[in-house]
């Protein structure tokens, strides 16, 4: 009546898109929608003195099973302006290093993509070799550089340019200026790999018609780089807002970014219902511009 | 004004004096009512060096005012450089060029009265059409409602007035081909450059477009200079043809001058297929002359004289297959013939060619016209004699 078992076996396992797709798949649900669906769990529950510190949800009674979901911490995060500065300030910040990451990186990666060919691959690998160090100790780094008696300062003194040092070291700034250092090389790469492919003769064309090369680059050179502009953006945002070391080693008492209060929550106040909420928040706050990017993506391609 | 002049080389190198002689007999273009005798671009002994390689080599032409300019080609032959110099995309190591009698070598491309049309069109790919024909308008500063109305009149011109709002993408290549050459119109240039025009379309289009460009031309009356390595497509566009090689011109003239009186092997050979035949020049007198080709393994008698030097009697006979008869009984006379054997044939359609093998070894081809539909023809492997009336022949030389 069916085929023999051999043939539906092999009917089965034949190499076709599902089990292409199942890798990935499974990868996603395993590492991401699991601990996504553990974490969305605990912050609809409430803090509890137990092992772990939370309430349960589903309540198996008798004879009844109860479900209770709690918003209060939602509602709590909102309540407290701690916490709602603390997201502005992540993403005042966030924004900030951003606009400067592609101020300094577009020059780089148009120098870069204009360079000679055999000069490109050495440009590469500078921007990338700050990388292959620890990313702990560049901003450990950074904090020899900018302290009170550090680098720029005895520099400047001993220069007797200034009489007493200048606080850089625990402001909003240092903070920036270590997301600045730390992100670059994702806005250069995407603006890179953006700015090789321009077609040189569309530059041509435009000077054939009367375009000076400023001009040409406002009305074609930006235009078609905007995909590697918002590329390169959204790869220095989203990790910028979510930030947790750079604050933490650079920042001062008035550097309130989300990344340290959600530390906190979890760690010195062991409140895992909040902090969860806080992550919740934060991952719905970076969904917009993600959304953003990917239906202007796809846009983009059917056009 | 200066007086219209062909070449301004003193050079006394044989290279440089034989298209300045091709040049005056070429009165007899197709459009020559359109051409004006008014010089509007001379080229005085330009030369371009990359890295000590020679890509334009000591060139000098003028074009004249409403005519179409082909420089023809292979590839590396120095006509996309001498084209990019005239877009200003390059400046020339040596030599001037005069656009209506002001030199422009130094001048950039944006501030040229030349606009060119690209091999790859580049058509600024986030514009739309409207928008890519109005770019060289917006650089003049020019206002709103003239744009508008010189955008439409160009889309009118291609047409391609539905157009306007699409985007290059959204376009066939033909339709990009028109918005390209729009746009290159549209700022009126005094001097219009057409890189491969054809390059990127298919045969059939290719003919069709070749055609209709040669008519928007002449409708706006503009002076064109144009690239290609496609004989066929400077023959059918161009009103005089430059045939380049190794960065220097070969010859200049009418498409028949090029053809029908090539001023050496090369272009015989460039333009067109040829049958060659070496030779020694045995006889040499104003109304004829008379070459001995061992290769024919019989004498050529040529209806001219062509005075040539005591030294130099090594020439090459040219003859092109649509003038190289077939016949099967043996042509009379001492002259001009060869018999063979039918090695092959080329059924074209519109024409054969036959590749006949004569005694001596030599591969002649030979094309003859289908005029009807059967007719009794050579096959193969039939005995035959290919022949020609001694005007068909050219002398030529290296």
């Amino acid at each position: 009546m069916s085929a023999p078992i051999s043939q539906r076996l092999q009917r089965w396992f034949r190499p076709r898109r599902g089990w292409v797709i199942a890798v990935p798949l499974l990868w996603l649900t395993l590492f991401f929608l699991l601990p996504f669906g553990i974490v969305l769990k605990i912050s609809l529950s409430e803090a509890a003195i137990a092992i772990p510190p939370y309430s349960a949800i589903v309540n198996v009674g008798a004879e009844t099973v109860s479900l209770v979901v709690s918003f209060s911490n939602y509602l709590f995060l909102m309540s407290d302006s701690l916490y709602v500065a603390a997201y502005w300030g992540s993403l005042k910040i966030a924004f900030v290093a951003t606009l400067a990451c592609l101020l300094i990186g577009y020059p780089m990666a148009y120098a870069m993509a204009r360079a000679p060919a055999h000069w490109q691959l050495v440009l590469l690998l500078l921007v990338m070799l700050p990388s292959w160090t620890s990313f702990l100790i560049r901003v450990y780094a950074w904090m020899g550089i900018l302290s009170n008696n550090g680098l720029i300062n005895n520099t400047l003194l001993w220069l007797g340019l200034i009489d007493s040092p200048i606080r850089m070291m625990n402001t909003n700034f240092a903070v920036i200026l270590g997301i600045v250092y730390a992100y670059l090389p994702f806005m250069i790469l995407p603006l890179y790999a953006n700015l090789t492919r321009l077609d040189g003769s569309l530059l041509e064309a435009a000077s054939d018609l009367g375009s000076r090369s400023f001009n040409t680059f406002l009305k074609v050179t930006l235009p078609l780089s905007k995909g590697g502009i918002i590329a390169g953006s959204m790869l220095v945002f989203i990790p910028a807002v979510g930030e947790y070391v750079i604050p933490e080693l650079l920042g001062g008492p008035n550097t309130v970014m989300i990344g340290k209060v959600l530390w906190e929550e979890f760690f010195n106040n062991r409140d895992w219902p909040v902090a969860s909420a806080l992550a919740m928040v934060m991952l719905a706050l970076l969904l917009i511009p993600i959304a953003l990017f990917h239906r202007y993506q796809s846009r983009e391609l059917k056009e | 004004m200066t007086q219209p002049m062909t070449l301004t080389n003193p050079s006394t190198d044989i290279r440089h004096q034989l298209p300045a002689e091709q040049e005056m007999s070429s009165t007899t273009g197709k459009k020559s009512s359109r051409v004006q005798k008014e010089t509007l671009m001379e080229i005085r002994r330009v030369s371009k060096r990359f890295d000590e390689a020679l890509a334009v080599d000591d060139v000098s032409l003028t074009i004249r005012r409403g005519e179409i300019f082909a420089l023809l080609g292979g590839s590396g032959s120095g006509k996309s450089t001498l084209l990019r110099m005239l877009a200003g995309f390059e400046k020339p190591c040596e030599g001037q060029i005069l656009l209506e009698g002001k030199d422009i070598s130094r001048t950039p491309p944006y501030e040229r009265a030349i606009n060119m049309m690209f091999q790859s069109y580049a058509l600024f790919p986030h514009m739309t059409v409207a928008e890519n024909i109005a770019f060289g308008l917006k650089q003049d500063k020019l206002p709103k409602a003239e744009i508008r109305e010189r955008v439409a009149e160009m889309l009118k011109l291609v047409h391609m007035e539905g157009f306007a709002k699409r985007k290059p993408h959204q376009l066939s290549g033909g339709q990009r081909q028109r918005v390209a050459l729009a746009r290159s119109l549209a700022k009126r240039p005094s001097l219009l450059l057409l890189d491969e025009p054809m390059g990127a379309l298919d045969k059939k289009l290719r003919t069709e477009m070749q055609l209709e460009v040669v008519e928007i031309l002449e409708r706006v009356g503009v002076t064109c200079i144009m690239v290609t390595h496609d004989q066929e497509e400077a023959m059918t566009m161009a009103d005089r043809v430059a045939i380049m090689s190794d960065g220097w011109i070969v010859q200049v003239g009418s498409p028949v001058d090029v053809y029908e009186s090539p001023a050496n092997r090369m272009v015989a050979e460039f333009v067109g297929t040829v049958n060659l035949f070496a030779g020694e020049i045995v006889m040499d007198e104003a109304d004829c002359c008379v070459i001995d080709s061992p290769e024919l393994g019989r004498r050529i008698r040529i209806d001219h004289g062509i005075s040539t030097p005591a030294d130099e009697r090594g020439v090459w006979v040219a003859v092109r297959p649509e003038k190289t008869l077939l016949s099967l009984e043996q042509p009379k006379g001492d002259f001009n013939w060869a018999a063979g054997t039918v090695e092959d044939i080329a059924y074209l359609g519109g024409l054969s060619v036959y590749y006949v093998r004569t005694e001596q070894g030599h591969l002649v081809k030979v094309s003859l016209a289908n005029t009807t539909r059967r007719s009794e023809r050579p096959g193969w492997d039939d005995e035959v004699y290919i022949h020609w009336d001694e005007r068909s022949a050219v002398v030529l030389r290296d």
